[in-house]
Order: structure tokens, then C-alpha cells, then sequence
């Protein structure tokens, strides 16, 4: 009924079975077909479906993000990899003018059915712009959706909800948790909704909301807090980045009183910022403590050597929680 | 300032210019066997369409001057190469027309009234037909480019018999999405068809100074693809140009890439003077006594005794009462409601685009109180 499978299984079972299963469906990108990608994430696929449905293309984010939308114009699903966040921006404007504006301009004749998957962020000791994590510029691009996953099972649920959606959805995954760890993944074909956070941790003094490589820190130092302090604290799994899950933001909020947000994008106009102000427009009064954010810094991903003093670590959480409750 | 001094397609190429595929003279002698393939009611039908697209777009400009239409862009002394290669399409043939090609979208099927709801900034402007895939006009330059290389992939997958056409002028082929849409076109030999109007100038850059190629359907070379020069004010040319590329394209051959010679009389746009860039009056009248792809094709018919003088004014004065009528209906339109901007964000409206919707909703509502 199920198998123990990393990120990067559960992400191959997904796209092995969405090809089996709908012949629309087409994998584009560079190095993903006879070699199965940088990462492997499309292993044995091209063997067995053919160089039509998981196409090794050329070296060229517009031409692959671009001929993606036509081929969803007409019919086809495609599923795009890009080979690493930092390398879309030849495909941005690709991506935010035409992608996630075409239903709107065609006033709902055209949609672009478009998955667009990702690895991101910090880690992985990675050579520069392999590592970044800039999901606030697509956050802040309407008609798009941001989907991140956290572990294994939901990234296999959420791919499989991003292609049977009928708008674009850019599908982020931290790339530090491709083989971190194993988990329980169903074998069938299971939906995640797009725009669901899950509360991962139920806790009463204070909420921490995380997403993709980031939950693990928030998670480890909760832990650490309650071992040491006995606070208890609420860890929250946005999931969706864009449209957010305000629902369970606020709920959170009405019960803990306190927020941490933790996210290794930088700092300045990262989604922090915006958790924060639905907070503040709909739960100011249930505040105790003013929000915090520890985030990586406003400085480009510095070189491997140094990066994990850019990103959140378990240290500068437990440091953000103490503040936050002991304010 | 600097100026192109010598109007006899300096802006072009540079220099003396390379051949181009022509059948028609502009003194209106056949120069090419056309081997029955344009039949007399092929010729009129293209002679009334570049007549009617004329008529529209003059009329379309002294809209704006009126205030009756926003900011427009002309396509004057470009008819030939917008009818003969919308001519050559079929009515499932997908279309990516830029902002300058509503000719070609009129063409193949797009209503008059639309186009004039497209200037007019409305939303319905850019609904096409049930059934038809002309697309919005591109406003980015060369972006559609690559969306028609897709289609044309799908097409080709599904085994349709479909080809797409992607239109966009000289400046486009300095862009990225050029090179990609055609090294990606020659790849998967997909049935696209470039259509560039090469009309010397993008905005007020000369091609001179837009790239050292000498010619545009030269780099199909590099891509490997087939590419042909045209003269895109022989609209026979043209229309033979693009029916054998969608040939070959329906055939498996693949993509072409068509480069028009053409000259856009006017501005670039309504709120654009050429006089800064060019010698305006010095070069229009070279290409008007010298080029005119109506004045060519109605020397032609003339002579054959296909057209006179009486028919020439019933059908303008037949075609102004057409667009009258479909400004009419344009001008008729229901306003925008503000609140349509919340619609078709995404398939289905999400939680933040419903509330900002009512936001605005309550805001129009004090407003009607005030
Ligand atoms: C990506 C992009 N850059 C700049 C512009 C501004 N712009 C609009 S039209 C134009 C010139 C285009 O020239 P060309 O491709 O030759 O087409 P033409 O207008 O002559 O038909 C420019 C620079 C734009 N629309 N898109």
C-alpha cells in the first residue's frame, strides 16, 4: 500500500504515474530525458515513455517556459523542470507575462495548464546561484500559484494537484530535502489541495510557520525548546505560498498569541513580511508579543563556505522563540 | 540629428539589397508564372481586403485623434504582407498577431468591432471567435514567438493538421525569443511559420542599426530552417511565399521563416512622431509612388479589366459603412465594470481576489450614494 520513499521518489512516482496516466502529459527541460536530470528526478522515465512525452530540450529557459505555453494553448499538459530556481530568470518574463496572464487577457478562453518544477534553496554546498530562494517574485505575480513542499508524501500529493490544476503553478523543491529522509508514500494517485497549510506540530504558546527546507530548523528547535524551556510551540507548514492559507494563519494566531516566522529567502519583502500582515490585519488583538522573523539575510547567497551563516539555523530559531515569548 | 538620408531602403539593409521573391511589379506586370494558382476572385478577394484594412486604419487613426479610441498603431503601406500571408491560413491555423497585425487578425477572422474594442481598452477586445486561435496581440516584443513554436509542437504530437503563425516586425529578431523560438522550431520541426515585416524600423531604430546581418531570412541558415525573402508589398508574393510554407509545414518539412519587405507610412504609434527619426515626407512618398502594395495590385486588375473606377468607390463607400457599423457596436459596448478586473485571475477566484473584488465593490457603491 504504500513505500518509504525520499523527495526525489516520491517526485519520480508522481511523474511516472501522471505519464501513465493522461497522455497529454509531457516532461520539458534540460538534462532530464536519457540522463534523468541533474538531481534523477526524472530516472527511467524517457526509457519508457519515449523522447516525445520527456523531452530533452535545448539549453533555453524562454524557449522551454514559452513553447510550454503554446503546447498547453493546444491541448497538452506540460510539466517543466528548470534546472535550478536561480536560472528561470531567462524564462521570467515567459513566466509572469504570458504564463499566468494568458487566462486573463483571453478573459477565460485560453488557460495555460502549466507545472513549472524546481529545485531551490540552501545546503547543498551548491556553486553560486544554485542555491537561492526568491519565491517572493512569483508570489507577487497574479494568475501564478507557489506550491512548496516540506517531506516526501506531500510533495507526491501536491505535484499531482499542480498538473490538475488549470492555472500555472510554479512547484518549488527545496533541493536540501530531495534526500534528507525517507517516508511512508502511498502508492496511488493522492491529492494534496493547493492553498492548505498543515499544522505539523500542535503547540500553545507560540506558532512558528515554515516552509520547505525550513519546517526541519522549525521543527528541531521547537523541539529543543520544549526539552529545555517546556514551552510548547504550534509548527505550521504553509505549503502553498501564493495564495496563501490565511485561514490557518489566523487560527493559529487566536490560539498561541505569538508568531516566529522562519524562511531562508531574504529577509526584505520575503513572504514573511506578508504573513505578517495578515496577522495584523486579522488578529492583531490576539497578539501577546510583536512578530519575528529570522530569515537569511538581504545579501546575495554567499559561496558554501560561509552559507550556513546565511541561513536560519536551529540556534538563531530557539533565539527568535525566547525572544518572542519572554518579550 | 541624424536621419536616413537615402530613402531607397538604406534602413533595410545598409546597403545595395539582396534578392527578394517577387511576382508582382509595381507598375503591376506579373513577372512570375503563378501557374493558375491565384484565380481572378483570389485577386479581388485580396484587393478588397488590403481596401478594407486601408479604410480601417485611417479611419482607426482619426478615432484616436478624436478621443474615440486610445493610443493606435498603424500599419499603413503593410496590407500586402497582412492579407496575402492571412490569406494562405486556414481557419484552424493558429495566429499570434503583435500589436501592429490586426489586419491579419481581421483576416483571418477576428471581428472589426473587437479590434476597435481591443484600442479602446476593454476587456472583450481580445475574444476571439468561438472556434478560431488568433491570440491577443503580443505586446512584448517577440514573446509570442515562442507560443507558436508550442502550438505548432502540439499540433504536430496530436497529428492536427494545423500550422501556427507567429508575426513581428525587424526590431523582434534582436530579441532572445527569436533565436530560441527558431532554434526550437528547427529542433522539433514543428509547423510554424515566422512571419516578420521587416518594415526598416523598430520604433525609430533603423535595421542598420538593429543588427550587422544583412538580411533577416538569412539566419534561417543558422537554425536550419527554411527561409525566404519576400517583397511584403507584392501581396502575390507574399501569398505564394506563405501558402508554400504552410505546404511544407502540413508535410512534416517544418518551420519557415519569412522575412516581408515592407515600410510603414506612419508612426509607429499615434503618440509617436517619425519626423524625429526619418525623412518623412521624402521616404513615405518614395514608397508610395514606388511600392504601394494597393496601387500595384489595382494597376494589375486594371489592366485585365478585373476593377474600375465604379467599383473601387462602391466598395470603400460599402466599406466605410461596415466599420461605421461596427464602431457602432464598439461604442455601443457596455462599459467596463471595474469589478472585471477580478475575473479570470485564475480559473477559479481565490479567497484574496474575492474579498479585494468586494473591497472595490463597496467602495463603487459609496461612491454611487455620494
Ligand atoms: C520586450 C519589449 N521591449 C521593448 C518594447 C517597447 N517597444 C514597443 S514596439 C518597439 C519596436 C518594435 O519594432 P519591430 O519589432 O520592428 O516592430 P514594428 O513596431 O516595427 O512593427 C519597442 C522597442 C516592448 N514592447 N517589448
Amino acid at each position: 500500500m504504500g513505500k518509504n520513499l525520499t523527495m526525489l521518489q516520491a517526485i519520480t512516482e508522481a511523474l511516472d504515474q501522471m505519464l501513465g496516466h493522461d497522455d497529454r502529459v509531457m516532461i520539458l527541460g534540460e538534462d532530464i530525458g536519457v540522463n534523468g536530470g541533474v538531481f534523477r528526478s526524472t530516472e527511467g522515465l524517457y526509457e519508457k515513455y519515449g523522447k516525445d512525452r520527456v523531452v530533452d530540450t535545448p539549453l533555453a529557459e524562454s524557449g522551454i517556459i514559452g513553447s510550454a505555453i503554446g503546447l498547453a494553448l493546444n491541448g497538452m499538459l506540460p510539466i517543466v523542470e528548470i534546472q535550478f530556481l536561480a536560472f528561470i530568470y531567462p524564462g521570467f518574463e515567459q513566466l509572469v507575462s504570458h504564463a499566468a496572464r494568458m487566462r486573463y487577457r483571453t478573459r477565460g478562453q485560453f488557460g495555460v495548464p502549466l507545472v513549472i518544477r524546481t529545485p531551490y534553496g540552501a545546503g547543498i554546498r551548491g556553486p553560486e546561484l544554485h542555491s537561492e530562494s526568491v519565491e517572493t517574485f512569483f508570489a507577487h505575480t497574479p494568475g501564478l500559484k507557489v506550491v512548496a513542499p516540506s517531506n516526501p508524501y506531500d510533495a507526491k500529493g501536491l505535484l499531482i494537484s499542480a498538473l490538475e490544476d488549470p492555472d500555472p503553478v510554479i512547484f518549488l523543491e527545496p533541493t536540501k530535502l530531495y534526500r534528507a529522509f525517507k517516508e511512508e508514500v502511498p502508492d496511488e494517485m493522492y491529492r494534496i489541495p493547493i492553498g492548505q497549510a498543515k499544522v505539523v506540530q500542535e503547540g500553545s504558546d507560540l506558532t512558528i510557520f515554515a516552509w520547505g527546507a525550513m519546517l526541519r530548523e522549525a521543527l528541531n528547535a521547537a523541539k529543543k525548546i520544549e526539552a529545555e524551556k517546556g514551552w510548547q510551540c504550534e509548527v505550521v507548514d504553509l505549503r502553498t505560498l501564493y495564495p496563501l492559507d490565511r485561514d490557518t494563519i489566523v487560527q493559529s494566531i487566536k490560539k498561541t498569541g505569538r508568531a516566529l516566522i522562519v524562511h531562508e529567502a531574504h529577509k526584505t519583502a520575503g513572504l514573511g513580511a506578508e504573513i505578517i500582515s495578515i496577522i495584523n490585519d486579522e488578529a492583531l488583538i490576539y497578539l501577546k508579543a510583536p512578530i519575528k522573523r529570522v530569515t537569511g539575510f538581504d545579501v546575495p547567497v554567499p559561496p558554501f563556505t560561509i552559507e550556513d551563516h546565511y541561513l536560519p539555523t536551529v540556534d538563531r530559531v530557539k533565539q527568535g522563540i525566547v525572544e518572542t515569548i519572554s518579550f | 540629428m541624424e536621419k536616413t538620408g537615402n530613402p531607397i531602403m538604406k534602413a533595410h539593409s545598409g546597403g545595395t539589397e539582396p534578392e527578394m521573391f517577387r511576382v508582382l511589379t509595381p507598375e503591376g506586370e506579373i513577372i512570375e508564372t503563378i501557374d493558375g494558382k491565384i484565380d481572378k476572385s483570389l485577386m479581388l478577394k485580396m484587393y478588397e481586403s488590403m481596401l478594407l484594412l486601408r479604410t480601417f486604419d485611417r479611419k482607426s487613426i482619426n478615432l484616436q485623434r478624436q478621443g474615440r479610441i486610445g493610443t493606435y498603431a498603424p500599419f499603413e503601406g503593410q496590407e500586402a504582407s497582412q492579407v496575402g500571408s492571412a490569406l494562405a491560413l486556414s481557419a484552424g491555423d493558429w495566429m499570434f498577431p503583435t500589436y501592429r497585425d490586426h489586419g491579419a487578425a481581421i483576416i483571418h477572422g477576428q471581428e472589426l468591432y473587437r479590434v476597435f474594442l481591443y484600442w479602446m481598452a476593454h476587456f472583450d477586445g481580445s475574444i476571439c471567435p468561438e472556434g478560431k486561435r488568433i491570440m491577443p496581440p503580443s505586446v512584448p516584443i517577440a514573446t509570442q514567438m515562442v507560443h507558436a513554436v508550442g502550438t505548432a509542437w502540439a499540433s504536430k504530437l496530436k497529428g492536427e493538421q494545423n500550422v501556427s503563425i507567429a508575426y513581428f516586425g525587424d526590431g523582434a529578431t534582436s530579441e532572445g525569443d527569436f533565436h530560441e523560438a527558431l532554434n526550437f522550431a528547427g529542433v522539433y520541426k514543428t509547423p510554424t511559420i515566422f512571419f516578420c515585416q521587416n518594415n526598416g524600423y523598430a520604433i525609430s531604430v533603423p535595421f542598420e542599426k538593429q543588427s550587422a546581418s544583412k538580411t533577416i531570412s538569412q539566419r534561417a541558415a543558422a537554425y536550419d530552417i527554411h527561409g525566404v525573402r519576400v517583397d511584403g508589398n507584392d501581396i502575390f508574393a507574399v501569398w505564394l511565399t506563405v501558402k508554400e510554407a504552410v505546404e511544407r509545414a502540413l508535410k512534416g518539412e517544418g518551420p519557415t521563416l519569412i522575412e516581408a519587405i515592407t515600410f510603414r507610412y506612419g508612426a509607429h504609434t499615434t503618440a509617436d512622431n517619425p519626423n524625429i527619426y526619418r525623412d518623412q515626407d521624402e521616404i513615405s512618398t518614395f514608397w508610395r509612388e514606388n511600392r504601394d502594395p494597393i496601387t500595384r495590385l489595382r494597376k494589375y486588375l486594371n489592366k485585365e479589366g478585373h476593377w474600375n473606377e465604379e467599383q473601387e468607390e462602391l466598395v470603400i463607400k460599402q466599406f466605410n459603412e461596415l466599420i461605421d457599423a461596427h464602431l457602432q457596436r464598439a461604442e455601443g459596448h457596455p462599459k467596463s465594470d471595474p469589478l472585471e478586473m477580478f475575473n479570470h485571475v485564475y480559473a477559479k477566484e481565490s479567497w484574496h481576489l474575492k474579498e479585494q473584488k468586494q473591497e472595490l465593490n463597496q467602495i463603487l457603491r459609496k461612491g454611487g450614494k455620494k
